[in-house]
């Protein structure tokens, strides 16, 4: 008799705070107070194309979470309002792990994951939308490194969702095909936003600020997808990117100055446009090869060159005088050069200077036209050519005329 | 008492009664499979084969008795590198155990879990079972568990582990050796050319397509200086624990990192190989390897670390392999050269000092 009176109130709670309210097909709901147990067999046991559903509350976690079943969302209460919490967390190097197509998290919030918070390998159609992930103590170096991670994936939104203080990235997307990441808010993460060694891929209408970088599109050596090319970064506000970085050292990132809107690091046919970009103390936009890093390049497919830049019409204002890292350093003695006796005022662009000699018309030193660093209709924004390595032949300048070129307009990525 | 009682019986039916375990029927009891003859002393039943491996992956200092159970009359088809082609029907079972002193293995063990692979119609499929307290049988725990267990060490010393049994999914993190696919791992020639054992499937029509022995591989025993230089040794080491991932299909490709015995390029299996997204797991230091450095070697500092987002392997180690720290450490210690780079934290550019 007592059981069955159990069984009458454990009814009624789902009835009236069903986390599978509104949600057709398959859906496994799983209220506060379900154990990690509980939440990692809904994720082995859910039928594909089904829907695992948090109700509102925060659910603890001591090892991470995976899936690997496709076409499954995973759904919260709000970003707000459903918080899976990895405070405790002693295995698992993520908060989830997903490695399966067609996977969907929304209105769901991920914290204080030892490692990365979501990281997905190798799927397809890959949508992540109002998902919040933060690190609640605010930037420090043992906070996880990547927000949101998708890897080795096609097909890839992410829009409205919140990253705070990862000590890498905070959206990260690596070695990807097909990305759009749109209206999302990054903040007190050492990178903002971050495409690494990707393809085709839409960056626009984020808000990166507080972070040691806003907004990086990178291309590594040693990666089996080289030569990320095709990156729009358009319409988005990176601002007061000043926080001090705080990446464990040895991870490329950590070479980021601290006060960084844009940086490109050795990626192709890229398209800077329509962003406002301010208040920086290294520099607003800047565009490098890896050869400054010094670190010797091994992989025979590397292209370490940055080539096929465009630069246009945003808005960039606010720099200083006091550029921090190797950049910095880089940034400092090239205006030393130009100007002994300073000020030493960051201009708003700045290019390594390095070319790929292989690439240069003979005649004139300069890019040929397909690859050129084409930087046109940013308002009063100035330049500096830091001509690396400053030997003595080559002198840095803040001529931006042979940067006075267009490159044809990259296509949108097409939704999918 | 009722309760208890009616819970007993519903268990029991669904245990005795049910069709017969196999892919799509991962029973709830590990006697269900009919595995052994006695299950407390892992006494295999008749067809139920067990072998051993020359480098084993390191579990937390838990010993493992592994057994190969072929359906009748499929013998399994030889591969150079991978795993052996293991035939529709097969099983391969692994059982944890704790020594209870590690010093006499006479004196006892607790037993852990027991992992089951299934070759089904539609590939591979895992689960491990929990061992009950009085050892007898073992529960199905697709979430996985945490148990804590303790020993005596090797030196005598006193050891506890908070003992990681694997969930459905984790099994797939390591055992996705190419693409997200569920494999096995140890049944490999290489592994597996160990005392005879090759020859005698060989011989009793379980193994065919075999090449002539000259051409076998044989990894050594990682920690019998006599089985192989160590540079052998410790590339058996890493392919054992850390080759299954770093690989070139397998979970950590996006690493570039591949430890794996078929990769032949230095830069390729860590040495002077900045980390792409290594988070933490930098340790502050910046190549994987550092020959002659261990102690800025990347590589060391995380096979020599407990903690989650640090830790090499990331699944399946809650405790440092002492031996197999040292293994690695002796074998950057003798490698010849230095890496070239970019040093120090945040720092400046090495090529060139502000000028004023």
């Amino acid at each position: 008799m007592r059981a069955i009176g159990l069984l009458v109130v454990l009814a009624a709670c789902g009835a009236s705070d069903d986390p599978c309210k509104g949600v057709t097909g398959t859906c496994k709901g799983l209220s506060e107070g379900a154990s990690a147990s509980d939440v990692e067999k809904a994720l082995i046991e859910i039928a594909p194309g089904g829907t695992v559903a948090f109700g509102a509350g925060t659910f603890d976690f001591k090892v991470g979470l995976s899936l690997s079943v496709d076409n499954v969302t995973i759904q919260g209460a709000g970003m707000d309002k459903t918080i899976l919490s990895f405070a405790h967390q002693t295995d698992g190097a993520q908060g989830l792990l997903v490695t399966a197509n067609g996977f969907t998290m929304h209105d769901i919030a991920v914290e204080n994951t030892k490692g990365d918070a979501v990281k997905i390998l190798g799927g397809d159609r890959i949508t992540l939308q109002r998902t919040r992930v933060e690190w609640t103590a605010g930037p420090n170096e043992t906070n996880g490194s990547y927000g949101l991670y998708p890897v080795q994936c096609k097909h890839v939104l992410i829009e409205d969702c919140v990253v705070k203080g990862a000590s890498d990235s905070g959206v990260y997307v690596g070695q990807s095909d097909q990305i759009i990441v749109q209206h999302n808010d990054v903040e007190l993460n050492v990178a903002g936003i971050e495409i690494e060694n990707s393809t085709h891929a839409d960056v626009h209408d984020n808000v990166a600020t507080k972070n040691t970088g806003g907004i990086l599109v990178f291309n590594l050596p040693g990666l089996e997808v080289h030569n990320g090319a095709g990156t729009r970064v358009y319409n988005n506000q990176s601002y007061d990117n000043n926080t001090n970085n705080f990446a464990p050292a040895g991870n490329i990132v950590g070479l980021v100055p601290t006060g960084t809107g844009i940086a490109i690091l050795a990626a192709h046919q890229i398209e800077i446009f329509g962003n406002q970009v301010h208040d920086h103390k290294t520099v607003n936009v800047g565009v490098i090869s890896y050869v400054p890093t010094g670190i010797a390049v091994t992989d025979p497919n590397y292209d370490e060159y940055p080539t096929a830049i465009s630069i246009h019409d945003n808005t960039l204002t606010g720099t200083s005088d006091m550029p921090t890292g190797q950049l910095g350093g880089l940034l400092i003695s090239a205006l030393g050069e130009l100007y002994p006796q300073g000020p030493f005022i960051v201009p708003d662009i700045a290019w390594d200077g390095v070319k790929d000699p292989a690439r240069v018309q003979q005649a004139t030193g300069d890019y040929l036209a397909d690859d050129k660093i084409c930087i046109q209709h940013n308002g009063d924004a100035d330049f500096i050519d830091l001509a690396w390595p400053l030997a003595d032949a080559t002198k840095p300048t803040t001529d931006m005329t042979p940067h006075d070129c267009a490159h044809t307009p990259l296509p949108e990525v097409a939704t999918w | 008492m009722v309760k208890l009682a009616l819970v007993a019986l519903v268990v029991a039916a669904c245990g005795d009664n049910a069709e017969p375990c196999g892919p799509d029927n991962f029973c709830a009891r590990l006697s269900g499979w009919h595995l052994f003859d006695n299950i407390a002393d892992q006494t295999p039943a008749p067809g139920v084969v067990p072998y051993d491996v020359n480098t084993a992956l390191f579990s937390d200092y838990a010993t493992k008795n592994r057994f190969l159970v072929l359906p009748q009359g499929a013998p399994a088809t030889w591969s150079d590198h991978d795993a052996l082609d293991l035939p529709v029907g097969t099983l391969l079972v692994k059982t944890f155990s704790y020594l209870h002193d590690r010093r006499d293995p006479t004196l006892g063990r607790t037993l852990l879990e027991t992992r089951v692979l299934v070759h089904g119609d539609a590939g591979w499929h895992g689960a491990a079972y929990v061992y009950n307290d009085d050892g007898h049988d073992a529960t199905l725990q697709i979430a996985g568990a945490i148990l804590d267990e303790s020993w005596i060490h090797d030196d005598g010393s006193q050891r506890t582990d908070e003992y990681v049994v694997p969930n459905e999914n984790q099994c797939k993190n390591c055992h996705a050796e190419h693409d997200n696919t569920l494999t096995p791992l140890g049944p490999k020639v290489r592994h597996l050319n160990k005392a005879g054992q090759l020859e005698a499937m060989i011989a009793d029509g379980s193994l065919v397509g075999a090449p002539d022995p000259a051409m076998w591989m044989r990894a050594p025993d990682a920690f019998d200086p006599s089985s192989g230089t160590l540079d052998q040794r410790a590339r058996a080491w890493l392919d054992i624990n850390c080759g299954h991932c770093h690989n070139p299909t397998g979970a950590a490709r996006t690493s570039g990192l591949f430890l794996d015995v078929l990769e032949t390029d230095p830069a390729v299996f860590g040495v002077c190989k900045p980390p792409v997204a290594t988070g933490r797991g930098s340790g502050g230091f910046q190549f994987d390897i550092v020959p002659g450095k261990p102690d800025e070697s990347i590589m060391v500092y995380r096979i020599s670390s407990t903690e989650p987002e640090i830790k090499m392997p990331e699944l399946g180690r809650n405790l440092v392999h002492a031996e197999g720290v040292a293994l690695i450490r002796d074998w950057i210690s003798a490698m010849p050269g230095g890496c070239t780079g970019f040093t120090g934290r945040h720092g400046q550019p090495t090529g060139h000092a502000p000028r004023s």
